[in-house]
């Protein structure tokens, strides 16, 4: 079979197994949820209300043939705290998030791509295993944790950034930039490793194969050996391992967000579980399953554009 | 590289073992009583009665980060099981049956990856109520992934060798396959997976307390302190680091714990 239609096919069926997940997920909450959100005080009238409005008083079937026509859509329902779609509460704090998630991956490329062709170049000298420990470091910080410490440091000593002020991009795009750059550079660390880590390791491997020896026993010099040929072949691994990781960008976001008071998906959806909005946090948590399934057959698909080598198998 | 992965395994043994004993030796002695408010002595800098400073109840800070150990370990090695046993059934009956099961399987597995680290923790924790044994078990389902696919690699692998295929002719039954001669050879990868879902573990349970959505009060857990610690930000700067600290230390120590074991096993190859 035709290696895009099975990739199709597999995201078809990795997209309905998250679908039924997110639906059953709430299908299993103990005792009802229109009487665990209302209260025990509840009239049973409020409680049928509530139970209409939520759709769990018609059969699953239904209910679930409904929610999968819905997600198809984005159309999430009502969520029961703010009255609105759920679209377009996620609508309003997306921008927060994924201008995060964004600024945290333009950090991660460029402080790692760089960090990643130092350690191997300078492959077990003092360089390297310096390189080394901080990756070390970098994967066993809690981002939340770095997020502190870079508010104590640069907000309450310093006093180089206000803390917890959040500027839209709209407002004052320079102003935007400086709230953002430190949650974006605590979410960025743990990844700044992985790349590393993963791009030394490649570009160890590439400088092994023949057609480096060819390169330099035609009198090509070390570093152009290493730009024009070794990463370019290196950097393609690296593309799949960042797109992987968006997700854990993504979700890594959730928590940053809060330690910095921003207004993105973070706060909605640790609000919605703590007010038990069940369509708001099945929405949200539905959303970003679908942002990531998307981004990884985006990078599988360009990966395959991208190297010869494979596009021709 | 020898040298460097015997460095690895000796430094991730020595911290492991470190905070082992502060877990250990917190079962029967901490300096003060970790729940122990003294409101006269709160927020108070490290000093020789408090070696870490106390918090905003007056509570001894390092008797508290002692038992918050407890609660790490206990999230770490009981979600790491959880994770080892359902991802070792289904890594086994994916690699093993092969077909249509494999497929099944393994598509369910890329669905519970589409929900990256803690989000499918908040899906379980905003199902259920908050509580330690809650955020056990949402820890332990989303490792369950990165157990089953290395156990259907290692199956896969091993299924093929000459002494299993030997086993399997002078009649050895499936479960003796698994059990006798599959299993003992893929023991390595099965380590350094759970030391690695030791220390995602750790992180993913911090960061859900920090949130208020994990391990719930009296329980001490570093990530609520932490979240304690930074209401008192201006007041009590040093109060922050401590839990940080303990947390990246076991953190850092599980994952050269299982780079070590990965190293040692690619050498002896």
């Amino acid at each position: 079979m035709n290696y895009f239609v099975r990739r199709l096919l597999t995201l078809l069926l990795t997209v309905f197994f998250v679908v039924t997940l997110t639906f059953a997920a709430f299908r299993i909450i103990p005792g009802n949820p229109a009487l665990t959100i209302l209260g025990t005080e509840a009239s049973d009238e409020q409680i049928a209300l509530l139970e209409a409005k939520l759709g769990i008083n018609r059969p699953l079937p239904e209910q679930f043939i409904d929610w999968l026509r819905g997600a198809a859509a984005l159309d999430f329902g009502q969520s029961l705290r703010f009255s609105e779609p759920v679209l377009k509460l996620i609508g309003d704090r997306f921008p927060v998030t994924i201008s995060l998630a964004l600024l945290a991956l333009t950090i991660t490329i460029a402080v790692a791509v760089p960090l990643g062709i130092a350690a191997a170049r300078s492959k077990g000298k003092a360089a390297d295993m310096m390189i080394s420990i901080g990756t070390q470091l970098g994967l066993a910080i809690p981002s939340f944790w770095m997020g502190i410490a870079l508010i104590l440091v640069f907000g309450l000593v310093l006093r180089w950034f206000s803390v917890s002020t959040y500027v839209p991009w709209s407002e004052n795009p320079y102003l935007a930039l400086k709230s953002l750059l430190l949650p974006a550079i605590a979410l960025a660390v743990p990844q700044i490793a992985i790349v590393v880590r993963y791009l030394r390791t490649t570009l160890l491997e590439q400088l092994n194969l023949d057609y480096v020896r060819t390169a330099r026993s035609k009198g090509l010099k070390d570093h152009s050996v290493l730009f024009r040929h070794v990463l370019r072949n290196a950097l393609l691994p690296v593309i799949t391992v960042v797109g992987i990781n968006f997700g854990e960008l993504l979700a890594g976001s959730l928590v940053v967000e809060q330690v910095f008071t921003l207004p993105g998906f973070g706060s909605l959806l640790i609000t919605a579980i703590g007010n038990r909005d069940y369509p708001l946090v099945q929405g949200m948590i539905l959303l970003i399953a679908f942002i990531v399934v998307a981004v990884n057959f985006v990078v599988d698909l360009s990966y395959r554009i991208l190297d010869p080598k494979i596009r021709m198998k | 590289m020898n040298k460097k992965a015997s460095f690895s395994l000796l430094l991730g043994i020595a911290f492991v073992a470190l905070l082992l004993a502060v877990m250990l030796t917190s079962l029967f002695y901490t300096p003060y009583d970790a729940n122990e408010m003294n409101i006269a002595e709160r927020l108070q800098a490290p000093s020789a009665k408090h070696w870490l400073g106390t918090d905003n109840f007056g509570r001894d800070v390092l008797s508290r980060i002692m038992v918050g150990a407890q609660t790490a370990f206990l999230v770490g090695l009981l979600s790491a099981v959880i994770g080892l046993v359902f991802g070792f059934i289904i890594g086994t009956a994916a690699g093993y049956t092969g077909k249509w099961l494999d497929e099944l399987l393994m598509r369910g597995i890329d669905g519970l990856l589409a929900f990256p680290g803690i989000l499918l923790a908040l899906l379980l924790v905003s199902i259920f109520k908050p509580s330690m044994s809650q955020t056990i078990l949402a820890i332990g389902v989303l490792s369950i992934p990165s157990f089953a696919r290395v156990v259907r690699s290692g199956v896969l692998q091993q299924k093929e060798a000459e002494y299993v295929k030997a086993a399997k002719g002078l009649g050895a039954g499936h479960l003796h396959l698994i059990f006798k001669q599959i299993l003992p050879n893929m023991i390595s990868p099965i380590l350094t997976t759970a030391a690695l879902s030791f220390s995602a573990a750790i992180l993913i349970e911090a960061a859900l307390s920090y949130l208020g959505l994990g391990v719930q009060p009296p329980d001490p857990s570093w990530g609520r302190m932490l979240n304690e610690a930074q209401s008192f930000i201006r007041k009590a700067p040093w109060f922050t680091l401590a839990p940080g600290l303990f947390i990246m230390v076991t953190v850092l120590g599980f994952n050269l714990l299982s780079d070590g074991i990965r190293d040692l096993r690619d050498t002896r190859q």
